[in-house]
């Protein structure tokens, strides 16, 4: 077996960006990465957004994962470092806004706001925007020195390289300009008595709540270009060399178009894909064919022997749904390169404990036979 | 489909299938429709998100795809945008109303959803509902904005989609899982926060891609006489599948132990890409 692509990742990289639509086991492979790079002395954290509960378990985190960085307790070996942590969407918010307000007083008020509650909770793009600050925290952070990320489950994977804008876009727009005027006494209330848009915003939503964006923009008057300086350097970060992309998907055909199209969008945008991760694949059980199965299961039946015509049969299907989903696969391998798709077997249970993460890397890490 | 099923699903006008990203609630909302056209009835498919997956699932069936985006600037242009809807999007109102009244752009869509239930025009109208967890997020939209909004057209909406979803002649939900456990895991909790948080009545769950080959014999106890070229695959392909099959019968007897909500099973099917066939096949074959 010859080493995969992800082994001169892991040693190189220092920020690690997983991503793919939602279910393909994303969090799994975060995980497994990590393992492996503390493995070969790497101090690494991982963020996830929402491990599932074996995870945390097969992990030794019984009592699941924090808004900070926890030492996972496995054993690793040697001088790396396993590190996790889950993103807290709104305290994480509230860190970056405290760093940016000029004073306790001014975060105070903004983090009160209820339409500030809102961007952090609701605001479309905010987790992974939160994710991408997350990132760049924990870069800066001298205890690691490989972070690695599993996007959130977006409708679309690229919505986590626009994040870092997400609010200063949303800060853009004439609506807001006009909520940020500058606010003598009384003139606030005149300018959205007197402002049709304003007006109209007021009659659809009510004034109450209109009043709290108000409030809002006067409480963050001033933090804004702090705010795009920092979205600027997240997206440089992103576009790093030392920061690389892993693909994660499953074989189902739209799991795979999802991969392809995102493979395609990170290539025009000049990021290259490191390493892509299909999990879950059906073992393909040996070299011989769906016919040389089902010819058995055939003789089997015609002797009356039920019972080895049924283990025959099973052969042949699942041979077959192995052939079909390894088609699936063609068009990311086009789109990829054979070189950098890691093929990961599905196991017949869950990932439940350190033994089947275990399993799991020595797939990542080592390209599987071919056909096996 | 059992007969049990189809009378289920007639009893109300509206299906919103639900659950986490990749357990399959785009193939279970081509079943339900498939089964439900297939037993003489008027049926509806909306799509959300964009996708244009169930076209091409019951390519016979009428598909209709809702964008919340779309539906927002409607309404807006509708309640007091006139002169400058089209500069909605430019100007930013859009964004500032979705902050400001989080949830507008889930419940223009739902809103949407109860105007064609009310028209009649369908016995079952079934929605293939957001993915990922904003299903809990979708559903509670009405409820959250009754809170928020006190007044006004928004206000309204919101009444008339928190009666519909609140009434099971008119409406229920479908959650679907996988025989896994960390998906099953994810449908009980959602089936109690959808219960406590929105009201809405479930349905009975759909279990998908349930392995049914629970009779494959134990190859160690199956003699193979002379043959010995890929005996050993057969084997090892048949020990694979009987744990499989193990670990997912365990998860139903979990399922159906931590949570009182018949279930329904969907068979998985060969091959890693559904055609039209299939879903009629699985519409067929639906059974609890």
């Amino acid at each position: 077996m010859t080493p995969s692509r992800l082994n001169t990742v892991v040693g190189g990289a220092q920020v690690l960006v997983c991503c793919g639509s939602g279910g393909v086991g994303k969090t799994t492979t975060a995980a497994v990465i990590g393992i492996e790079a503390a493995r070969r002395g790497r101090r690494v954290v991982v963020v996830t957004i929402d491990p599932a509960r074996r995870l945390a378990d097969a992990l030794g985190l019984p009592d699941g994962l924090s808004g900070d960085p926890q030492r996972v307790p496995i054993d690793i070996g040697g001088d790396g470092e396993l590190w996790a942590m889950m993103l807290d969407t709104p305290a994480m918010f509230e860190r970056v806004v405290r760093a940016h307000a000029a004073d306790d007083e001014q975060a105070d008020r903004i983090v009160a706001n209820r339409f500030y509650q809102n961007i952090a909770g609701a605001l479309s793009g905010t987790q992974e925007y939160m994710a991408s600050e997350a990132l760049h925290e924990l870069h800066g952070d001298d205890r690691f020195d490989l972070v690695v990320v599993d996007t959130p489950p977006s409708r679309n994977a690229l919505d986590f390289l626009e994040a870092p804008g997400v609010l200063s876009r949303f800060l853009d727009h004439t609506a807001f300009k006009l909520l940020m005027m500058p606010t003598r006494t009384g003139m606030r209330m005149l300018s959205i008595a007197t402002q049709p848009l304003l007006r109209a915003i007021g009659r659809v939503v009510g004034s109450d709540v209109l009043a709290d964006a108000v409030a809002f923009f006067q409480a963050f008057a001033g933090m804004d270009i702090g705010f795009r300086e920092r979205a600027e350097e997240v997206t440089a970060l992103l576009h790093d060399e030392a920061t690389r992309f892993v693909l994660v998907c499953s074989p189902q055909r739209d799991t795979v178009s999802e991969a392809v199209w995102f493979a395609g969008q990170l290539q025009e945008q000049g990021f290259e894909v490191a390493a892509t991760v299909v999990n879950r694949l059906l073992p393909h059980f040996g070299d011989g064919t769906v016919t040389d199965a089902s010819n058995r299961a055939e003789t089997a039946r015609e002797r009356g022997d039920d019972d080895q015509a049924a283990l025959w049969a099973n052969l042949a299907e699942l041979r077959l749904i192995a052939g079909a989903e390894r088609d699936q696969l063609r068009p990311l391998a086009e789109r990829v390169g054979e070189q950098v798709l890691i093929e990961v077997p599905r196991l017949p249970s869950d990932v439940h404990d350190i033994a089947a993460l275990e399993l799991l890397g020595a797939h990542l890490f080592h390209e599987s036979e071919p056909g096996g | 489909m059992s007969n049990v099923t189809v009378a289920e699903l007639a009893a109300t006008n509206l299906v919103i299938v639900a659950g986490k990203g990749g357990v399959g609630k785009t193939t279970v909302t081509a079943v339900l429709a498939r089964a439900a056209a297939d037993a003489g009835r008027r049926v509806l498919v909306i799509e959300l998100d964009g996708k244009r997956t169930l076209d091409e699932l019951v390519p016979d069936l009428e598909v209709r795809h809702l964008s919340a985006a779309e539906l927002l600037e409607e309404y807006l242009f509708e309640h007091g945008f006139k002169r400058i809807a089209k500069r909605l999007a430019s100007t930013g109102v859009i964004d500032v109303i979705g902050t400001a009244a989080p949830g507008i752009d889930d419940l223009v869509v739902l809103g949407k959803i109860k105007q064609l239930e009310r028209t009649g025009q369908w016995d079952l109208i079934v929605v293939d509902g957001p993915a990922a967890g904003h299903a809990i997020t979708f559903l509670s939209a009405a409820a959250g904005l009754l809170d928020a909004v006190r007044s006004g057209p928004v206000r309204d909406q919101a009444t008339d989609v928190a009666e519909m979803l609140g009434d099971p002649d008119r409406c229920q939900v479908v959650l679907v899982t996988l025989p896994e456990t960390t998906p099953v895991n994810e449908l009980i909790e959602t089936s109690y926060a959808i219960e406590e948080r929105v009201g809405v009545r479930l349905a009975p769950v759909v279990v998908n891609q349930v392995d049914g080959a629970t009779n494959l014999p134990d190859p160690t106890t199956v003699s193979f006489g002379r043959a010995l070229v890929q005996v050993d695959d057969a084997v090892a392909a048949a020990t694979f599948r009987r744990e499989r099959v193990a670990a997912q019968q365990a998860e139903l007897r979990r399922l159906e132990a931590d949570l009182p909500i018949r279930q329904l099973h969907l068979a998985a099917r060969p091959t890693a890409h559904l055609a039209p066939s299939d879903i009629a096949a699985l519409a067929d074959g639906l059974a609890p």
